[in-house]
């Protein structure tokens, strides 16, 4: 059952594991969960059923992927202490807390909301079932500002002391909580799960516009789809260099990972590709392009980038892993912000509807945006190794004092029922987005009359100008 | 100062981990007792019935789990590692109970697998708590700031005891939930059941507690010593008291008020558990004070707490006021 694995490595592979099956979750659902407050705001000011019909097929999808979400973060609450007991004795004191408030102010929210916005539009009425629905968009956002600062302050702890006993102890909060990659890592990852959530929209609205270029929903998905991509790819391609700014000044040798760098060089190219090799400490069969390198990590063409011999090998993370994942996470960004540019283009000249290449390319970049999720977190936190705690606490010396068997059993049973749980999920929810839109009237047949004759009762209260066709 | 802001975080604690108990107690049993009932449509209604209010109600355990490690660390890592197998069992349990609110409206060929899901589920979540609780009051061993045991300590006769006990003690509050929330044969069934599982929860409970006082010399002291018992026989007396208005509630065919008397045997129980504890967070050897974090990081939590812990039980009761009353059969969301 352990294959000959050290209970830390069964440990660690099964966190890594755990965490990127969970990410995907919440990667998707803080941007779905403000898609829906918007699509729920629309349809109250406009009382275009448009809205409301897109707002009830995704609330479903919504719902799915949330329940995932919560059974998959429960575990990584339990984790911390079944695995890396050490690790949670020693930082529960200063990490606890911001733990505590994501529970109290995200978790609870969204929990005690979240069935008023799927089952409770008509119980309470539409103003608050759409108070319901931004309150769970809050929510999902307050859990990421104060998860990312536990892990921003894992990467860069600030405000903190030792105790006796060997335990970081809290000296200044702000400093905790506003340590100095929080805010970058928080703005990636918000901007991250938009653009997540974006490129699923607008892959769903492109295969069914491939399929009906008229059908209305369709087109509503693909467009707001590619107004995100258009705007936000561009912004998180900055947020993203600023945050490589940032680890530069703190995690030196993980930027030196993630580029391959084994020399100190000024000035320093950009390795594109090439395989490190971090026992022989070379990057073999290096594709590099002269002053690049400075130019992009220290904004000056002959600034000097510290290589990884630059450390003590016993301190530095494996370039091997984190130099590809680096790359496919900036690769796909640029690929994303592309498709936003074509769309843009494509819209200008009237053709956003029927282009179906344009289509094709949205729905192959449907799941781009777990891609780079996934591979952003992986660079970040194999990055970050060999320490749980940047430089202060290694990660060897973080896990629980259990036996190998306990360790592989639990990893073996991990698998087993993800693959199999989060594998139906998917299935499930795949085929709900395959669903047409919501039996809605064509773009080419929307007249008044057909609109009337299904807008609930409470809209033509409001709107009697659209009774007469009645 | 110490040992007061201590003793009022395992208050919040102990009563997160009561509020979980209870809440998601009568979720669990409901999943457990969809195993029983015969005919979808009646499952259906039943899952319906705790459809809205499940996510929250599990949030507690969260709560329970990650205010441990925010305030009492040190008990968090040495009773995780300790309830190893049982916390995984529970987790598992967890996920496939928790999905299955959704899934089973995606699927029809697959729905029985789901529905044994939900079922099973709360079924191997209520017995890994159960036997995680029995292993705790047996006491851990601890060595310097870690757990010294073997990774099969947790299961004794006495843990798979407490194991079936909670198990019944969810399935009288799901039970006695349906017979508030439903009406007519669903209704009747449910009365069937939480007869059942009052008399076989009410036995467990006796001999759990006859048992208890042998574990150790402390426990003894504390229930059987003189003048302590005069404070401590209160309890049993008042679970008496629930027992009888528990069956008054059967017997006349009340709504609400089997609910109420078997909430109040949780408190109950859970109250005589704190007995036992305190001040120990871990028996035998780890105190409340031992075990806390320094005071500047529950003072931190302690002031969110005391303003966002009121508001969240203002807006959880708000949802439950939402969705009050009777469960009608095909109710509840299929899109």
């Amino acid at each position: 059952m352990t294959l000959g694995y050290a209970a830390l490595d069964l440990a660690r592979f099964q966190f890594a594991f755990t965490i990127s099956a969970h990410i995907i979750f919440p990667a998707f659902t803080i941007g779905l969960a403000s898609w829906l407050a918007v699509l729920n705001g629309l349809w109250l000011t406009t009382r275009d059923d448009g809205y409301i019909r897109l707002f009830d097929q995704w609330k479903t999808i919504f719902a799915v992927v949330f329940g995932m979400g919560v059974v998959s973060g429960i575990v990584m609450s339990y984790q911390f202490g079944t695995n890396w007991s050490v690790f949670s004795d020693k930082t529960g004191p200063v990490i606890g807390p911001l733990m505590g408030y994501e529970v109290l102010s995200a978790f609870f929210l969204e929990a005690g909301f979240l069935g008023i916005m799927l089952f409770g539009r008509e119980r309470v009425g539409h103003r608050l079932h759409f108070v319901a629905t931004l309150v769970v968009a809050a929510g999902t956002l307050f859990s990421a500002f104060w998860i990312l600062s536990v892990n921003s302050w894992m990467q860069t702890p600030a405000g903190y002391g030792v105790n006796a006993v060997g335990q970081f102890v809290p000296e200044d909060w702000w400093a905790i909580i506003f340590n100095p990659s929080f805010p970058y890592r928080l703005v990636h990852m918000v901007l991250a799960a938009y653009l997540t959530t974006a490129f699923v929209v607008g892959a769903v609205g492109a295969w069914r516009l491939l399929k009906e270029p008229a059908n209305r929903g369709a087109r509503t998905m693909f467009s707001m789809a590619m107004w995100m991509a258009l705007i936000v790819a561009p912004i998180q391609i900055v947020a993203g260099d600023l945050h490589g700014i940032n680890t530069l000044e703190h995690q030196p040798a993980k930027v030196a990972a993630m580029e391959g760098h084994f020399e100190t060089r000024a000035p320093a190219p950009l390795i594109l590709f090439g395989l490190p090799d971090d026992e022989a400490e070379v990057t073999r069969y290096a594709v590099e392009i002269p002053w690049l390198g400075s130019l992009i990590l220290t904004h000056s063409l002959d600034g000097e980038v510290k290589g990884l011999k630059a450390f003590p090998k016993e301190d530095r993370p494996k370039s091997a892993l984190i130099f590809w994942t680096f790359r496919i996470m900036v690769a796909t960004g640029v690929a994303m912000m592309a498709v936003g540019l074509w769309a843009g283009v494509a819209r200008w000249r009237g053709s956003l509807y029927s282009a179906p290449w344009l289509h094709r390319a949205a729905v192959a970049m449907g799941p781009s945006g777990f891609l780079a999720v996934l591979c952003g977190w992986i660079t970040t936190e194999a990055g970050r190794q060999p320490w749980t705690v940047h430089g202060l606490l290694r990660t060897a010396d973080s896990a629980s004092p259990l036996d190998a068997p306990a360790v592989g059993a639990s990893l073996l049973a991990f698998i087993v029922v993800y693959f199999a749980v989060f594998g139906a999920g998917t299935f499930y929810v795949l085929r709900l987005m395959g669903k047409r839109p919501e039996s809605g009237p064509d773009i080419d047949d929307l007249g008044p009359t057909r609109s009337a004759g299904i807008t609930p009762w409470p809209a033509l209260k409001r709107r009697p100008r659209a009774t007469p066709a009645e | 100062m110490e040992t007061d802001l201590a003793f009022i975080w395992a208050g919040l604690i102990a009563f997160a981990v009561l509020a979980y108990v209870i809440l998601d107690g009568f979720d669990l049993g409901v999943g457990m007792l969809t195993a029983l009932v015969r005919g979808r449509e009646r499952r259906e209604t039943m899952m319906n019935s705790v459809a809205p209010v499940w996510d929250g109600n599990e949030t507690w355990l969260v709560l329970g789990g990650g205010g441990l490690f925010a305030v009492f660390p040190l008990a968090y890592s040495i009773v995780m590692p300790a309830l190893y197998a049982p916390i995984i069992a529970m987790l598992l349990g967890l996920i496939f109970r928790g999905v299955s609110f959704e899934f089973i409206h995606r699927t029809r060929r697959g729905r029985f697998l789901w529905e044994w899901g939900f079922a099973g589920g709360s079924l191997v979540a209520a017995l890994a708590q159960g036997v995680a609780l029995g292993a705790l009051v047996q006491g851990i061993a601890v060595e310097g700031r870690a757990y010294a045991g073997g990774w099969w300590d947790w299961l004794t006769p006495f843990s798979v005891l407490t194991g079936v006990a909670v198990a019944a003690g969810y399935a009288l509050l799901g039970a006695t939930w349906l017979i508030m929330k439903c009406e007519g044969d669903l209704q009747r069934t449910a009365r069937d059941y939480a007869w059942i599982a009052a008399a076989a929860t009410l036995a467990l409970i006796a001999v759990v507690s006859v048992i208890t006082p042998f574990l150790d010399p402390v426990y003894a002291e504390r229930w059987l010593g003189w003048p302590t018992i005069l404070f401590s026989a209160v309890v049993p007396l008042l679970v008496a008291a629930c027992a009888w208005a528990l069956y008054t509630g059967l017997v006349s065919g009340h709504d609400t008020r089997p609910f109420l008397a078997s909430l109040g045997i949780f408190a109950l129980c859970f109250i005589g558990i704190g007995i036992s504890f305190y001040p120990n967070m871990i028996p035998p050897s780890v105190s409340i004070a031992d075990a806390a974090a320094p005071d500047e990081s529950l003072w931190f939590l302690l002031v969110g707490a005391l303003v966002l812990i009121p508001l969240i039980l203002a807006y959880t009761g708000y949802a439950y006021w939402v969705f009050r009353g009777k469960v009608k059969a095909g109710e509840g969301y299929h899109a």
